[in-house]
């Protein structure tokens, strides 16, 4: 048994924005994090281990410098770290990404009693779709919103998070969930863990480790294998600041409806 | 010579930099006020792997080096000073003597709890009359049986409030100069018969650290926690005290750090004149001042931990990281009072606790003159 967590660095949010005169994206000069929801996985991968004792490995995929964030996670606890990274691999969009991540799993091989966690959604592009997409990939079942997950040999018990409830679901191993961050705490480095996260193993997955995987084709990967095309990105201009009317009165419910025919909202 | 840290180091001062902001600034305020360590924030700290950084895997430490422990220590007490001693008198002083004299199978029994976060340590030298100049002291150990049985009180045992384990020294031949005559041992301060702790004392400033009087009233000790030779202990409470030096030095980083922080964000708000202060000059000098000593002290704190890291001497080395690192804490946090002004004096805004946690790095582990014994006395001036 092992858990795999699939985790994505992102540009840092709370630091400045950067955008190339090309409207992409400056992700160089912006410094960056691990993915907020991805943070839940890794946690929810560890308390899986320290409850089963189970080897445990982060996936990500992404450039070189990547393996910083990877050393981080290996610092929390991970015992085993993969970057999937190449050139052939750049533009990707979900489509492209979840069927690289995909492969890079079946390299690495995923066992009867396997789970994969990833987070719910990265801050980046807020799309919440290639956990989903990597399960379809692999045809195995998968759980998204996870906010509890509990196991009992090979059936997984998760409570999916919904807007207004939750639905508690069964599945079997191997399978994929995608959490929540009300899924649980996240624990910090340990020293000792920092200590040994680079002696831990880190393998990289090239193109030409990958290319003989049946997923990889030089049409499903990359800006190539792409279906979604980024036209612009771009900063939105900032919102005024509201107004507020205090009062529960006939005067006030004047001054509002006067401000909403103003701007013809209502007649 | 580069002054990169290892990634190891980079990652380490990440975690002390999030872990201080996050669980140790919320609670510095109230711990000072309630002169009470919060327990939980130490057990967190314990399980993090905070108490046994620069010890090795084999005896359940972190597996890492001095120079991390300063990053820890910078980091933990830019949010509080409190916070700062209380792991230092356990890793620099308690720690080190058991690590650096301890038999096997005394590091097995006694350092494995205390760096694996079990257990606390603390360091009894001080006495009555033995401040600075340790001939005065009077307490003593006489061997009896399979014990020696010590009598005689310590004053200011930083962490004995709530320490399990504690190295105490104590006289074992009285016809010789203490330090020819003084024996460190190794004691379970809750567990003994004979021992009374104190209620804190009552301090000017690391209000939250836990500083009592420890009094030794016919304590049995076993004779297998007699700590290195018979007699030999002065040695033992130098080397501490020497690497504990680096340990108030990034102490003093920290402080001093932490207050010129709060000083950069308060003098942006704070408008007088039609201007954020932070736009007269005087700020400007002042502040950019106060960040080129503090990072000098840094500098010399780094150099003293990189020293010990390579088991060259550094006694000398770590006596000015400490002097100046001290000095420059007491001058930057008082600085920095005076930047925030009225509001700076005020127990609200964190700078004033900083001040008066600043006074004691002056004095603990050796006092600035006994630091300028320690400097002069290698510079060949008789
Ligand atoms: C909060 C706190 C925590 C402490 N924690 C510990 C601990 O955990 N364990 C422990 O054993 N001790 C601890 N100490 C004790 C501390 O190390 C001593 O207070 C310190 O060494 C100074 O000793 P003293 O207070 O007796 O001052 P004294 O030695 O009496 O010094 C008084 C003044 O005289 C000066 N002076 C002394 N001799 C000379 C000289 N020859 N030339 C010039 N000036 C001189 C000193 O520099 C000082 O300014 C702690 C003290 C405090 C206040």
């Amino acid at each position: 048994m092992k858990i795999v967590v699939c985790v994505k660095q992102v540009p840092d949010t709370s630091g400045k924005v950067a955008v190339k005169p090309d409207g992409t994206l400056d992700r160089a000069s912006m410094l960056t994090i691990i993915n907020p929801d991805d943070v839940n996985a890794v946690e929810a991968a560890l308390a899986l281990k320290d409850e089963y004792g189970c080897k445990t490995v982060v996936v990500t995929m992404g450039p070189p410098p990547a393996e910083k964030m990877l050393r981080t996670i290996m610092a929390m606890g991970i015992d085993e770290g993969i970057l999937i990274s190449g050139r052939e691999f750049g533009g990707s969009d979900t489509y492209a990404t979840s069927q690289i991540i995909a492969a890079g799993l079946v390299h690495l091989g995923i066992d009867d009693d396997d789970i994969i966690i990833c987070g719910r959604q990265a801050i980046d592009g807020d799309t919440a779709q290639v956990g989903p997409q990597i399960a379809e990939k692999l045809g195995i079942p998968q759980i998204s919103y996870a906010g509890d997950i509990k196991k009992d040999g090979n059936t997984i018990t998760v409570k999916r998070m919904l807007e207004d409830g939750y639905m508690m679901i069964q599945m079997k191993t191997p399978c994929l969930i995608t959490c929540v961050k009300e899924l649980n705490q996240p624990r910090y480095m340990s020293t000792y863990g920092i200590f040994e996260a680079y002696q831990k193993p880190l393998t990289v997955y090239d193109y030409n480790t990958l290319k003989d995987e049946p997923l990889i084709d030089p049409e499903t990967i990359g800006l190539q294998g792409s279906p979604t095309n980024i036209l612009v990105s771009f900063t939105p201009p900032l919102k005024g600041a509201g107004t507020i009317l205090e009062g529960a009165d006939m005067n006030t419910c004047k001054t509002l409806a006067k401000i909403l025919d103003d701007k013809h909202i209502i007649r | 010579m580069d002054f990169k840290l290892t990634k190891e180091q980079e990652l380490a001062q990440e975690l002390f930099r999030s872990f201080a902001e996050t669980e140790i600034k919320p609670l510095a305020h109230d711990m000072d006020e309630s002169e009470v360590y919060d327990m939980e924030l130490l057990q967190k700290m314990q399980r993090y792997g905070f108490f046994g950084i620069p010890y090795a895997k084999e005896y359940g430490g972190a597996g890492g080096d001095v120079l991390t422990y300063t990053l820890c220590m910078e980091e933990v007490s830019k949010q509080d000073g409190s916070t700062g001693i209380t792991i230092s008198v356990h890793t620099s002083l308690c720690c080190s003597c058991i690590n650096e004299f301890g038999t096997e199978e005394q590091k097995q029994k006694f350092l494995r709890p205390l760096v694996d976060g079990s257990k606390i340590g603390c360091f009894g030298l001080t006495e009555p009359n033995a401040g600075s100049d340790v001939q005065g002291a009077q307490t003593v150990a006489v061997e009896e049986d399979d014990c020696y049985v010590i009598n005689g009180s310590k004053v200011f045992t930083t962490n004995s409030g709530f320490a399990d384990t504690c190295v105490v020294f104590a006289i074992t031949d009285r016809s010789v100069p203490v330090s020819k005559g003084l024996s460190a041992f190794i004691v379970d301060l809750k567990e003994m018969p004979g021992i009374t702790v104190s209620d804190n004392i009552k301090r000017m400033g690391i209000r939250a650290a836990q500083n009592c009087i420890v009094t030794y009233d016919e304590v049995r000790v076993p004779k297998d926690r007699l700590l290195g030779q018979k007699n030999k202990g002065f040695k033992i409470a130098m080397m501490a005290l020497n690497g504990g030096r680096i340990g108030i030095a990034a102490q003093s980083v920290g402080l001093a750090q932490g207050a010129i922080n709060e000083a950069k964000v308060y003098v942006k708000q704070r408008t007088q004149f039609g201007r954020p202060i932070g736009a007269f000059q005087n700020t400007q000098f002042k502040l950019a001042e106060y960040q080129t000593k503090v990072d000098a002290a840094r500098l010399l704190t780094w150099r003293a931990a990189i020293a010990k890291d390579n088991h060259e001497d550094y006694s000398d080395l770590a006596a000015m990281a400490k002097l100046f690192a001290s000095e420059t804490a007491n001058e930057v946090t008082r600085g920095c009072v005076q930047l925030l002004g009225g509001y700076g004096y005020c127990r609200e805004y964190p700078v004033e606790r900083m001040m008066r946690d600043a006074k004691i790095t002056e004095i603990y582990e050796g006092t600035s003159e006994v630091m300028k014994m320690v400097i002069s006395g290698k510079m060949d001036l008789k």
